[in-house]
């Protein structure tokens, strides 16, 4: 099939096969991070721009290794690095960028929508790197992958989600792709983590996490946005981490093969315990991993070939 | 004029047989030898030749299945550039690695197929088995095993049918209409 976006914006707007295409895609990329000499020639000469307006670890050095493993060059900005600290608008700032001729910018931005006011603004293909408490569409398609590769089919799967959903762009991708499947979503975290338009996306709500995580095939756990007030929202973290942090007592009730997920980075003692954090079940660095080989499919679906754009 | 048959199943399993014949001829036996199948039809035809040589040297190559897609020149221009699985279990140092396709053609391909293996390693040689060389070389790059040399214009197509993947085994010529 064709890969029809010019963008990467959401997972909202992606359909089942274009999700089923990116991560058959990032199946045969895999490969390349395990070899001696990491680097095919696919996308030599294009170049590739990451402006982080947040922090972030993980994100940031995946897509770059992904760009650098198909040969495209990538510079790199960031909020303290930039001139959005002189006063210039991010359309500005996109404008001068694109006169520089970039063929993808991955934006995260504490905004939610920067990316889409770039992505009509802007020739050059935008990738939402994380957007506020909106879209996080790499993310989602990670943890599809990572899903994939663990259960072999993504229908017919439990999967809860525990935290802060309310502030968690991370929660949002995931439900909005997990919903193109036959996936059964459960969000768990207290009442005022839980946003109220839930229901209408098709997931279901618990407030305990014992009965969360009850008979589920995959737990994702998220911390608390401290930085988008998500401290506000709970009495105190310790009293958060006696009723949600996710202990190995949870996990005999969930299935014997259960996974368990984080998007990083983990507050240890709050959301995860250490036992569950380095225990048999946790995927949490296979996550890691698989984040180059997805967004090595992404960069690759978004250059290669004429498509439609 | 309609397409017309180059190879039958007849002639196509004597083909196959007699590249097998000079590889090992070639080499000297079959001591460090692997076959790089090169998609589509180019898996079917390095099984083909394993299973050959199994017969004659009773010793069974392994076989790996390259996609050349991520190492093509004209990937930017292709409408919808697919990426399958490379899948070569075997460490291709020092090694003579025998690539195989379906058809010869610009060279392109097996230009994109070495830079490839190249970069899985260092094989001591590596040497180009075809079906069929259909002339029109864009590169120089020649087989060291064709099975039929039979040249075609630019504005003809040979299509290799294989029963793996097309039930039947074929060559043909498809001239324009």
């Amino acid at each position: 099939m064709n890969w029809p976006h010019k963008d990467l914006l959401g997972t909202r707007e992606l359909t089942r096969e274009e999700i089923l295409l990116i991560l058959d895609t990032a199946e045969s990329f895999k490969e390349i991070s395990r070899r001696d000499i990491k680097k095919v020639p696919t996308l030599r000469g294009k170049t590739i721009i990451t402006a982080f307006y947040e922090p972030s670890t993980r994100t940031r050095v995946s897509f770059e290794l992904a760009a650098k493993r198909l040969s495209a060059d990538t510079v790199s900005i960031s909020q303290s690095t930039s001139s959005a600290t002189k006063g210039e608008t991010l359309r500005d700032t996109g404008k001068n960028l694109e006169a520089m001729q970039p063929d993808v910018v991955v934006i995260r931005h504490s905004m939610p929508g920067s990316p889409h006011i770039l992505a009509k603004a802007l020739a050059s293909c935008i990738i939402n790197g994380g957007d506020g408490a909106h879209e996080h569409p790499t993310q989602a398609l990670l943890d599809l992958f990572t899903i994939r590769q663990k259960k072999e089919a993504l229908d017919g799967l439990k999967v809860a989600i525990v935290g802060d959903i309310a502030h968690s762009r991370v929660a949002r991708s995931n439900i909005f792709a997990m919903k193109k499947f036959d996936i059964d979503v459960t969000v768990c975290g207290p009442p005022t983590m839980i946003p109220p338009y839930l229901e209408d996306l098709g997931v279901n709500v618990e407030y305990r996490l014992d009965k969360a995580v009850a008979d589920k095939d995959v737990i994702m756990l998220l911390r608390i946005q401290k930085e988008r007030g998500g401290v506000m929202y709970i009495p105190s973290t310790k009293e958060y981490a006696l009723l949600y942090s996710l202990r190995e007592e949870h996990l005999q009730k969930a299935k014997p093969d259960v996974i368990i997920m984080h998007p990083g980075p983990m507050n240890r003692g709050i959301e995860i315990s250490d036992a569950v954090a380095d225990g048999p079940y946790s995927v949490i660095l296979d996550q890691v991993e698989n984040g180059v080989a997805v967004r090595m499919a992404i960069l690759f679906l978004l250059l290669g070939g004429e498509g439609e754009k | 004029m309609g397409p017309t048959t180059v190879l039958d199943e007849k002639a196509i399993d004597r083909t196959i047989t007699r590249i097998s014949h000079e590889i090992l001829e070639k080499n000297g036996g079959s001591k460090n030898l692997s076959l790089i199948g090169i998609r589509t039809r180019g898996i079917y035809l390095a099984k083909r030749i394993q299973e050959k040589i199994n017969t004659i040297e009773k010793r069974e190559l392994p076989v790996g299945v390259l996609d050349i897609t991520m190492y093509r020149d004209d990937i930017f221009k292709l409408k919808t550039p697919e990426i399958k699985k490379t899948e070569i279990p075997f460490d291709v140092n020092n090694i003579t690695v025998i690539l195989v396709d379906d058809v010869m053609h610009t060279g392109r391909t097996t230009r994109a197929a070495i830079d490839a293996i190249m970069d899985l390693g260092r094989p001591r040689k590596i040497q180009l088995a075809v079906l069929v060389d259909r002339g029109m070389r864009e590169l120089p790059i020649h087989p060291d095993y064709a099975g039929i040399f039979h040249p075609a214009t630019s504005d003809e197509e040979i299509f290799v049918k294989l029963r793996e993947v097309d039930g039947q085994d074929e060559v043909i010529l498809a001239k324009p209409q």
